[in-house]
């Protein structure tokens, strides 16, 4: 296994403008950030600073206007099996069952039938969905149709997980014990997490580092460094150490949000 | 499942004979009035007006040929449409240039510009053909077009990080996210054809269920004439059923909202 320190993504001086019926906007003026090999990263801010197009452009989905993003040290061009995302929407494919859902990484690398469906399968029970692998999306749950959504960025093994406020549709208690879930498949098989949420609890309890973006234009702001050992669960956040971060941030994110309302 | 509301303790095949009984009531009533009963004889006259048809040797006739206008008609609007709708969603200048055309066109009536394909194709079943194929096509292909339009983009998104290139995400994404919108706008292009069957058969159709109800209200022979538009109806509802279950067959997996 590679080094705990190895620089896995680096996004070097990303800057996004779009041109659109008020002139130009700048999404993102300037962003750099090195995030190191399985590292779990939380970006946080308000809406509107730039932070899902920030993912979108790890992702290969949109282009930066300049500066650029490495992927073990080599740039990347458009879209890649190495860097899996899970949408807020979750992106189901409505005509396809759990199990055909999580496979379609899998068919598209050409992987033989018999061997995508036991990985597929794998995966639809790590996320707890055994038995359901015939059901359509429509028959799923908010909270299991994310589920699927995970499994299926799961299944094509990829290296970078990106996600863009996966649990931001959910209750309450449903987004808790995913959370908790999603914790322990990232301990189990370790990966690179770049995870974009509103919630500052969330932030804390997922992330080694917590990035805070600025809006308008986006930029990064500052950067915590979440000093609570694994494995956190919900107790976690009655720690001292939790409340005072969980102060911190909070802080920072609701003065931009300030600053966005003027 | 939401709490039942009244009247949903009777079965639907049961509220569908009480529509069915009320309707013939209605009909009857307006069979004994003096001005409406001379245009909507009673059931007893009507199914008579088969036999009638039949001995006249046109009832089969007539129908075979107006299914034959419809089904090719559509058939080729069908064809057709497909491409184009995907065409106009693919290209923004196709899309420019065709759908403010099929916008214009389709707001005037079949029955306006009929004249003017018999001028073209001259008489028979081609004009007649011809003419629902003009006007399946148009419906069928803004629908399709405008469904191609709708379909959510993250899943075109999700389909491209999961390594997906673009033929790969028309096959697997596109055309299955298309089949419920093609099932719309074979149920518009249906009825649109069915609709322009009679403006299709108007001038110069020597059969044709279309054709037959003019040249019955030419004579004023109101029995068989109202007998082919309850047929007309009843081939409609035939055809909706059984868009209906393919429909049910190909699109389970959607959301009912």
């Amino acid at each position: 296994m590679a080094g705990e320190n190895l620089i896995k993504l680096k996004i070097d001086n990303v800057y996004k403008e779009y041109t659109g019926r008020n002139g130009k906007t700048v999404a993102l003026n300037g962003v750099s950030l090195d995030i190191k090999e399985n590292e779990f990263i939380c970006v946080v801010g308000p809406s509107g600073c730039g932070k899902s197009t920030l993912l979108n452009i790890i992702a290969g989905l949109l282009e930066p206007t300049s500066g650029d993003v490495y992927l073990d040290g080599k740039k990347i061009e458009g879209t890649g099996v190495e860097r899996g995302v899970v949408f807020q929407g979750y992106a189901l494919f409505p005509w396809r069952t759990v199990l055909k859902n999580v496979m379609f990484g899998l068919e598209i690398k050409k992987v033989p039938k018999a061997e995508a469906e036991k990985i597929a399968r794998k995966y639809i029970k790590a996320v707890g969905l055994e038995g359901f692998e015939n059901s359509y999306p429509k028959e799923l749950s908010g909270g299991m149709r994310q589920r699927v959504a995970i499994a299926r960025a799961y299944a094509v093994n990829p290296e970078v997980l990106l996600l863009d406020e996966p649990f931001g549709a959910l209750d309450a208690q449903t987004r808790v014990q995913l959370q908790t879930e999603l914790l322990n498949t990232w301990e189990h098989e370790k990966k690179t997490c770049f995870f974009i949420t509103h919630d500052v609890d969330e932030a804390i309890i997922l992330a080694q580092r917590v990035i805070i973006m600025s809006a308008r234009p986006g930029r990064i702001k500052k950067i915590v460094d979440i000093d609570i050992p694994y494995p956190r669960t919900q107790a976690t956040k009655s720690d001292p150490r939790f409340l005072e971060l969980k102060t911190e941030i909070w802080n920072e994110v609701y003065q931009e949000f300030l600053e966005v309302r003027k | 499942m939401v709490k039942k509301k009244k009247g949903q303790r009777i079965s639907n095949k049961v509220w569908l004979l009480i529509s069915l009984c009320a309707a013939l009531v209605v009909w009857y009533l307006l069979s004994i009035g003096e001005q409406s009963g001379r245009s909507f004889p009673f059931i007893d006259k009507v199914v008579p007006a088969v036999g009638t048809m039949i001995d006249r040797g046109v009832f089969w006739k007539d129908i075979s040929s107006s299914l034959t206008c419809v089904a090719l008609g559509f058939g080729l609007g069908f064809i057709t449409s497909l491409p184009i709708a995907f065409l106009m969603a693919w290209y923004t200048p196709v899309q420019k240039i065709i759908e403010p055309w099929i916008n214009f066109i389709r707001n005037i009536p079949a029955l306006g510009y009929a004249p003017l394909i018999v001028l073209c194709f001259g008489i028979g079943q081609k004009p007649a053909v011809i003419l629902i194929w003009i006007c399946t096509f148009m419906t069928m292909s803004i629908t399709i077009y405008q469904g191609i339009k709708n379909i959510d983009t993250t899943l075109l998104k999700a389909a491209k990080v999961l390594g997906a290139n673009d033929l790969q995400i028309f096959i697997k994404v596109i055309c299955p996210a298309t089949v419920p919108f093609i099932i719309t706008a074979v149920r518009l292009g249906l009825s649109a054809g069915l609709t322009t069957l009679l403006a299709a058969e108007s001038t110069g159709a020597q059969a044709g269920i279309g054709m037959r109800i003019r040249s019955l209200s030419n004579s004023f022979d109101s029995a068989p004439m109202l007998m082919y538009i309850i047929l007309l109806g009843i081939i409609g509802l035939i055809l909706v059923k059984v868009v209906d279950i393919i429909e049910r067959k190909l699109t389970g997996w959607q959301e009912k909202i």
